[in-house]
């Protein structure tokens, strides 16, 4: 595993461009573009204001840098370092700002949700879109990008209006059994919609392209409802989480439930294997190299690491939430799945320092891994079912079927992993700091060795 | 009157005559007989006298006043005392009549009340029961009340709970409305806010867009006016993608209802295979058995019949028959593998019993075996004693012998680790030798070069002294060098060697270090010294000893003699 030297980086604005060839950060007001593997800088682009939000377009040609404050957005080529554009809301103000799927259109949304103005790159028209829904997660482009699905208020009744981004022409437009739309998502197919409800109210409906309801899906009733949904690569399963600390799936052919993931707080009566990241005192230096015990050279105040196995039963540290508090911080608020469909990864809030990983061949649970800071960012390898977390701390932890690693980040000073990113062929990750980022480049023969 | 009272007389007399308990007579008979014939029975003219002492002596002992004079001899009866007698007679007979009337009713009444205390008894015991029985019934209430009385508690505990559940349920929920309010409160203060400044700015910035150049299209194509033919078409991409992905999921179910038919006739017929050799093997179920066959081949026919209309994947009827013939042969299956088990549990166990027999009987033979041979040992032991010693000397040799041959094995083993050493220095040494042989070659001819053009008039002092150290050198290696290998069959040669193929220049560090080596000679020799003499003490028989003795010796002798040598050189 080869580290990179640490660049700086503001708001935790770094993306790899999607065909994995640049890496675009944001410093401040300028927008940095370096190639992947020499990391040496071949554009620095200047914008008119600390940047809040950047994103790469489709064919890896254009940088979108949106400015909410000032409401400006700025688009540079890499192709033509010359070539400017700048749009400007005016007093309408900026909310957010995304591209379309097919990179020359740019969708604003304005401030109070009051309008999305469509931005066309191509002809310099202008559209918009009235009374989308500010929610969770209100807009979704399917997976080709042919369509998108957009959530909106009318008369204080939810809808769904289905765009086609060739010429945003709109496809369907129906009404939804919500009380309270708080987010839609595409299949991975692009057939079917799943769409539900605010916590308030356990609902998880499921639309097809052309708006007909296929299936209603609802586990209980008045309790706090639905935290995360999240679609299998396959769209062969739908896992919901829940504030009742449960993960249920959904199988594709019957939208029934086909299991249930529960999250208990003594793990007992499983074959899954539990680690447990254990602390070791700083002046140690380990000479083994096993499987589940790697710790590369560190500096000297940082405290090295390892996982150990634990047997069962095994007690996993639950925070009890503030019950006077709206959105409490229980139940299943992340889920992941492996590209493969094989794995599932969810994080359930009270028992923050926990990852579990569940296997959906056997529907149930492969392992548990345990730290001792709370997990604070994991995902799934692109290409193969390899876990990369970060807990806050200067380590990077990796799990994979063979067995799991906590690496330290070999950085002098203060490096501490807060998110990190995959690259898109799955060589390398990205992680970023407060103010900092360093790449990890993955050794493949370390990746066999942990896959033996 | 004293007929009369003779009468009378003789009629109390046949009444008082009799049977000895007299007094019994009188009372059961409470009237008198007045029969004429009991009077003739007590007294008769004959017996007066008798029965007139009788009479006296029966009222003497009533008590009566005496209704004679005893003066003379034929007592004389004073008639009015007899009168009085009677008269006392008379009423003490209505005495006892009235007391035994009184005892009568005295019986009856007690008899009654006897009655009257049976019917209470009856009565009482007739309650106790009937409150016994109520006592019960009294019971069985309360323990149901008791029963109801803990469901209805337990279920109060659920209501509680259930209770408490709505109630956390509603405060979270009331406690997210208050933050769902607040949040669009504090939204909508914002909006507010902002109408006002935007009523208040006079300038209002318009939306701009700046750009550079007109972008082409993603895909290159130009772009279409929006026109219903446009939309249809949309419309006809969206149903065709749904359908394809219909027919995508179709095509993988279809297939996969292929693989899982093709996997179940193949249990099937595994089944009916194994069900016909079964019946092969079983004799008694032939019966049974035949009937099977015939329906297994009706199954046959069927299996036929269903890999027909596979190609008809819809056909409910084939997949119903083919599950229902499945589960028909996996029942027989399973009701003869569990026969075949309960058999087979009695067949293993026979088996176990046979071969725990054999193995205890092989278990007696040995012990038996053991037995007789422990006797013989001990018929030896009791032997004469001499024959111990002997034996144990001959062990003693045994020992010995076995501790030479080891010895032996190992000292040959060091030489000839020895010996490959040596070859390995001999063969390095003669690589040196000619490597040096060459050089030596070499400076001869540069030497005599240097001779002949230093025959010039002008000759250089410095070269020859130069070249003659360097070969003086190389020679005294190699003389040193022959000088270890032919005598020193030991260790330290290599290292000598070695040694002194790096060191070129310096010949006191080569020799420091000869001694150094040298050193470790005489505490080696001094160590196997030692053993030598252990077993000096012990075989007196072995040659082998005093000849490695001497080895040792000269080795010491050698080392001496060679430092020595150096210490001359030096």
């Amino acid at each position: 595993m080869n580290f990179s030297e640490v660049f700086k980086q503001s708001n935790q604005l770094c993306k790899v461009s999607p065909d994995g060839k640049y890496l675009a950060t944001c410093v401040q007001y300028r927008l940095v573009v370096r190639d992947i593997s020499t990391l040496q800088i071949l554009q620095l682009y200047t914008c008119l204001d600390q940047v809040s939000h950047m994103e790469w377009s489709s064919d890896s040609l254009f940088i979108l840098c949106a400015m909410y404050k000032r409401g400006l957005v700025q688009v540079w080529s890499l192709e033509q370092p010359d070539w400017h554009c700048k749009i400007d809301e005016g007093s309408i103000g900026l909310v957010s700002s995304r591209w379309s799927p097919d990179g020359r259109h740019i969708l604003n949304t304005t401030e109070f949700h009051l309008r999305i103005t469509v931005w066309s790159l191509c002809t310099k028209a202008v559209s918009y879109i009235k009374y989308p829904k500010a929610c969770q997660k209100g807009i979704d482009f399917s997976t080709d990008g042919s369509y998108m699905a957009l959530a909106e208020r009318r008369d204080c009744k939810d809808c769904i209006s289905i765009f086609v981004c060739d010429d945003w022409h709109l496809l369907r437009h129906f009404e939804t059994e919500t009380q309270d739309l708080a987010g839609l998502e595409w299949s991975p197919n692009g057939c079917v919609l799943a769409v539900w409800d605010s916590c308030l109210e356990y609902k998880v409906l499921l639309y097809s392209l052309d708006g007909r309801l296929l299936s209603t899906y609802s586990a209980y009733e008045w309790s706090l409802g639905v935290k995360s949904v999240s679609w299998s690569p396959s769209s062969q399963f739908l896992a919901i989480g829940s504030y009742d600390e449960k993960v249920r799936i959904l199988n594709h052919i019957t939208w029934k439930k086909i299991v249930q993931f529960e999250h208990p707080a003594v793990i007992e009566n499983t074959k899954a294997t539990v680690y447990k990241e254990v602390e070791k005192r700083p002046a140690e230096v380990r000479d083994e190299f096993s499987l589940h015990n790697v710790t590369m050279d560190s500096t000297l105040f940082s405290t090295q690491s390892k996982y150990e196995i634990c047997s069962l039963p095994v007690q996993i540290p639950a925070v009890k939430p503030d019950p006077d508090r709206a959105n409490p911080k229980i139940g299943v608020s992340v889920l992941a799945f492996s590209s493969d469909s094989r794995y599932l990864a969810t994080k359930n809030d009270n028992m923050p320092t926990a990852i579990w990983v569940w296997d959906m061949q056997k529907m149930s649970l492969e392992a548990v891994l345990e730290h001792t800071l709370s997990v604070r960012c994991f995902l799934w390898d692109p290409c193969r079912p390899r876990l990369a977390l970060c807990t806050g701390n200067s380590k990077l932890y990796l799990w994979s079927p063979g067995g799991c690693v906590s690496v330290q980040v070999p950085v002098e000073g203060d490096f501490q992993v807060q998110s990190l990113k995959w690259h898109c062929n799955g060589d390398s990750v990205i992680l970023l700091g407060k103010e900092q980022l360093c790449l990890c480049y993955m050794d493949t023969e370390q990746e066999e060795k942990l896959n033996s | 009157m004293p007929d009369s009272s003779q009468v009378k007389d003789a009629r109390r007399c046949s009444v008082e005559c009799g049977t000895p308990p007299l007094r019994h007579f009188s009372q059961s008979s409470l009237a008198l007989p007045r029969n004429s014939q009991s009077l003739r029975t007590f007294c008769t003219e004959h017996n007066m006298q008798e029965c007139l002492s009788y009479i006296k002596q029966e009222v003497s002992l009533l008590s009566l006043s005496p209704f004679w004079t005893e003066l003379d001899d034929d007592s004389q009866l004073n008639v009015v005392a007899v009168l009085n007698c009677m008269y006392d007679l008379i009423q003490l007979h209505h005495r006892s009549l009235r007391t035994l009337e009184n005892m009568e009713m005295e019986q009856l009444k007690l008899s009654s009340y006897v009655d009257n205390l049976k019917t209470n008894n009856t009565h009482l015991k007739e309650e106790v029961e009937l409150s016994k029985r109520q006592n019960t019934g009294l019971l069985e209430r309360e323990r149901q009340l008791h029963l109801k009385l803990k469901s209805l508690q337990s279920s109060l505990k659920n209501e509680k709970d259930e209770v408490q559940k709505l109630q956390n349920i509603t405060s979270s929920r009331a406690c997210q409305y208050n933050h769902e309010m607040k949040r669009r409160e504090r939204e909508l203060n914002k909006l507010r806010e902002r109408l006002n400044q935007l009523l208040a700015d006079k300038k209002e910035r318009k939306q701009t867009i700046d750009l550079l150049n007109n972008l082409g299209r993603a895909d290159g194509k130009r772009s279409l006016w929006k026109t219903e033919k446009t939309e249809a078409k949309h419309e006809e991409e969206m149903y065709r993608t749904l359908l394809s992905d219909y027919e995508l999921r179709q095509r993988e179910l279809a297939l996969e209802n292929k693989e899982l038919r093709k996997v179940m006739q193949q249990i099937k017929k595994e089944m009916v295979s194994i069900l016909k050799s079964r019946k092969l093997a079983l004799k008694e179920e032939k019966q049974e058995l035949n009937g099977m066959q015939t329906a297994s081949d009706d199954e046959e026919n069927e299996v036929f019949d269903s890999s027909k209309e596979s190609l008809e994947l819809f056909c409910i009827h084939a997949r119903e028959k083919l599950t229902n013939s499945i589960r028909l042969q996996w029942r027989r299956l399973k009701s003869h593998v569990e026969k075949l088990d309960s058999q087979g549990v009695d067949d293993v166990s026979r088996e176990e019993k046979e071969e725990m027999d054999r193995l205890k009987l092989e278990i007696q033979q040995c012990k038996d075996f053991i037995q007789t041979q422990q006797h013989l040992l001990q018929r030896q032991l009791s032997s004469p004693i001499d024959q111990d010693s002997a034996s144990l000397q001959n062990d003693g040799l045994m020992l010995q012998e076995k501790m030479r041959l080891s010895e032996e094995w190992k000292s040959l083993e060091e030489q000839r680790r020895i010996f490959e050493r040596e070859r390995r220095n001999y063969t390095e040494a003669a690589i040196r030798l000619s490597h040096e042989r060459k050089i030596f070659e070499e400076d001869r001819a540069l030497w005599l070069k240097q001779q002949f053009l230093s025959m010039s008039p002008f000759g250089n002092s410095n070269q020859p002294h130069l070249l003659k150290s360097a070969s003086a050198l190389l020679i005294t290696e190699t003389e040193v060098g022959s000088l270890n290998a032919s005598e020193m069959p030991h260790e330290c040669q290599s290292v000598l060697v070695s040694q002194k193929s790096r060191s070129v220049s310096l010949t006191s560090s080569s020799t420091d270090d000869l001694e150094s080596a040298l050193c470790l000679i005489p505490e080696n020799g001094s160590s196997e010294h030692r053993k030598s003499e252990l077993f000096g003490d012990f075989n007196s028989l072995h040659e082998n000893v005093p000849l490695r003795r001497k080895q040792w010796k000269e080795s010491k002798d050698l080392s001496s003699h060679s430092l020595s040598e150096e210490n001359s050189t030096a």
